[in-house]
């Protein structure tokens, strides 16, 4: 089985140095895109792959760089942004990619700002990765040094500039018109849309936004094509993923497995199964901002198709499961608060929908909730859904708390009957 | 007044952006840096350096998390509370810190030495509980081993 972004990462020991990888082949794609492949045929071929966003929301990477204007570059630059924020609770796998192998996320983004004609790229790093950015920081002068960035990339005329922007923390900075808002050095707020960033992104200007692991594949595909790629999956949705495992299993961690392995195979055969005496309950299959997927859909295969099939959402493939001692609704409620805490504040419904349905799930983990605030919990999953908001961080808190009300109705009534909680 | 060298590192930064304002949030970690927290002095500091206006530079200070507009100790403890870091039992460690260190989220040692304050993840979920304490990250933590990290820091 073939694991092309993890095969230079070795756990605890420093990543690969620029000389040790481009031995390894590790710059031969970006050399091939930026010396024999015109922009055009750059993204034909990641269009042609497949590639979709492994930030969460899937979008086709191809299509997303073809909406940038070739030619509108009038009086300023186009920027590409490598979406390193990663701040979803549950979700740690960008910080694998970006401390184990950076010179492969550098590979990918001078040959995505080739392809989009940026010649000022940026990495918005979520603020806890102190490591990552010390190693980053030496990888970005290690390939100024070889002459991969700056003036004239290998003789090419080719001009590209990378930054790293450590962020300041708030989870909505993810969010990439909110990101972009950040690297201004603006509270981060989500924009309107349109205009896309494709259009009017950083600083005005037309800018690509993409995931980390999106971008480690770039130079992968340029270099073995869109056939490989595709045939690296289990289903119709091509590569590898990152998937990830929290929670009371016996082996937690990270796997790059083919896209579409079935849930039951992650948890069970690489998280090794429940603890001793643990049972599972549930799983959020790729952040708090997933639906619930409970035992019965245990086959489901990890692709956007499949979980959406399902109920739910692939996000970012890194899950969190709940185990039977665990009380489901301080499960549901932590990750409440944190939606709630993280609100940016721009639009009422989630500025004031999220703190009170906290303060709501607070009262039936402190034994004085009424049968009423069931219900009252149920419209607000109806208030605060798509369209009703101003960006996707509302609609999103929804989605655990919606299905959540519905696996665990009992545990919810329980808590009002005992008035206290069952598991405390 | 910004010291020389807090203006030198902000002008550092300046050069990655295309105009001086882009540079607020790395200019407010800068001066937190060497001052350990942003006062209302800061502020306007930085303000005045980036030539934007008090208000503007305060909108954006108040939105980050991790720009401190109160004084802080000389440690900050950010203890994970989010939602694996809750299966795993975090909570069985902010008690026993709470306890040892007579300090509840929110609050500084009578000798400044630590912060404790509540974080949502800091991306170490497959070896929950963790914390952070300054840029060091620990993590699978028991109460056990809560004594001997804490030592570190003075």
């Amino acid at each position: 089985m073939e694991t092309p972004l993890t095969q230079y990462i070795k756990p605890d020991r420093l990543p690969p140095g620029i000389e040790d990888y481009k031995k390894a082949g590790g710059y031969s794609g970006t050399i091939k895109a930026i010396k024999e492949m015109s922009p055009s045929d750059i993204k034909t071929l990641v269009k042609s792959s497949g590639l979709s966003g492994r930030g969460g929301a899937g979008f086709p990477t191809g299509v997303k760089w073809e909406l940038v204007p070739v030619d509108a570059n009038g009086n300023g630059y186009k920027y590409l942004v490598a979406n390193a924020d990663e701040m979803e609770p549950g979700t740690f796998k960008d910080r694998y990619l970006l401390e184990g192998n950076p010179h492969q996320l550098l590979a990918g983004m001078i040959i995505a700002s080739y392809a989009i004609g940026a010649q000022k790229a940026y990495i918005f790093l979520r603020w806890a990765y102190k490591k990552a950015e010390a190693i980053i920081r030496k990888a970005i002068a290690e390939a100024y040094d070889a002459g991969y960035l700056g003036n004239n990339i290998l003789g090419t005329g080719y001009d590209l500039d990378i930054y790293i922007h450590s962020s300041a923390g708030r989870y909505i900075c993810g969010e990439e018109t909110a990101l972009l808002n950040s690297l201004e050095g603006k509270r981060g707020i989500p924009r309107t849309k349109p205009p896309f960033p494709a259009i009017s992104g950083l600083f005005g200007q037309p800018t690509a936004v993409n995931n980390v692991e999106t971008l480690c594949w770039i130079s992968h595909i340029i270099e073995k094509g869109a056939d490989w790629f595709r045939k690296l999956s289990l289903t119709g949705e091509g590569g590898t993923k990152l998937y990830g495992v929290s929670g009371r299993v016996r082996n937690p961690g990270l796997w790059e497995l083919p896209m579409g392995t079935t849930m039951r195979e992650i948890i069970y055969d690489h998280a090794g199964g429940m603890l001793e005496g643990y049972k599972l309950k549930g799983v959020i299959p790729g952040g708090v901002s997933t639906d619930f997927m409970i035992e019965s859909q245990l086959d489901t295969k990890m692709d956007f198709a499949s979980v959406r099939a399902a109920g739910s959402r692939l996000g970012t493939g890194t899950m969190i499961v709940l185990d039977d001692k665990t009380c489901p609704v301080a499960f549901i409620h932590s990750m409440i608060k944190f939606f709630a805490q993280e609100s940016c504040g721009w639009c009422t419904p989630c500025r004031e929908g999220l703190p009170w349905v906290e303060k709501i799930l607070a009262s039936f983990e402190n034994g004085t909730a009424k049968y009423d605030d069931i219900e009252i919990l149920e419209f607000h999953t109806q208030y605060m859904a798509p369209g009703n908001t101003f960006c996707a961080h509302a609609p999103g808190a929804m989605e655990p708390l919606q299905s959540g009300l519905r696996y665990f109705r009992e545990e919810f009534v329980r808590h009002i009957n005992e008035k206290h909680c069952p598991w405390r | 007044m910004l010291t020389d060298k807090e203006k030198d590192d902000i002008h550092k930064e300046m050069n990655q952006y295309p105009y001086p304002e882009a540079t607020c949030i790395d200019a407010l970690k800068v001066v937190q840096y060497h001052r350990g927290w942003i006062s209302d002095d800061a502020v306007e500091d930085i303000a005045n350096e980036l030539k934007m206006t008090v208000d503007e530079v305060d909108s954006v200070a108040t939105f980050y998390t991790r720009i401190y507009r109160k004084p802080v100790g000389r440690n900050i403890i950010l203890l994970c509370d989010g939602t694996s870091c809750l299966v795993m039992g975090y909570e069985s460690v902010y008690e026993y810190i709470s306890k040892k260190l007579n300090l509840k989220f929110g609050e500084t040692t009578d000798d400044k030495r630590f912060t404790l304050l509540p974080v949502s993840c800091l991306g170490d979920c497959d070896h929950s509980p963790a914390l952070m304490i300054n840029d060091d990250h620990y993590n699978n933590l028991t109460v056990n081993k809560i004594d001997e990290i804490l030592e570190k820091y003075l």
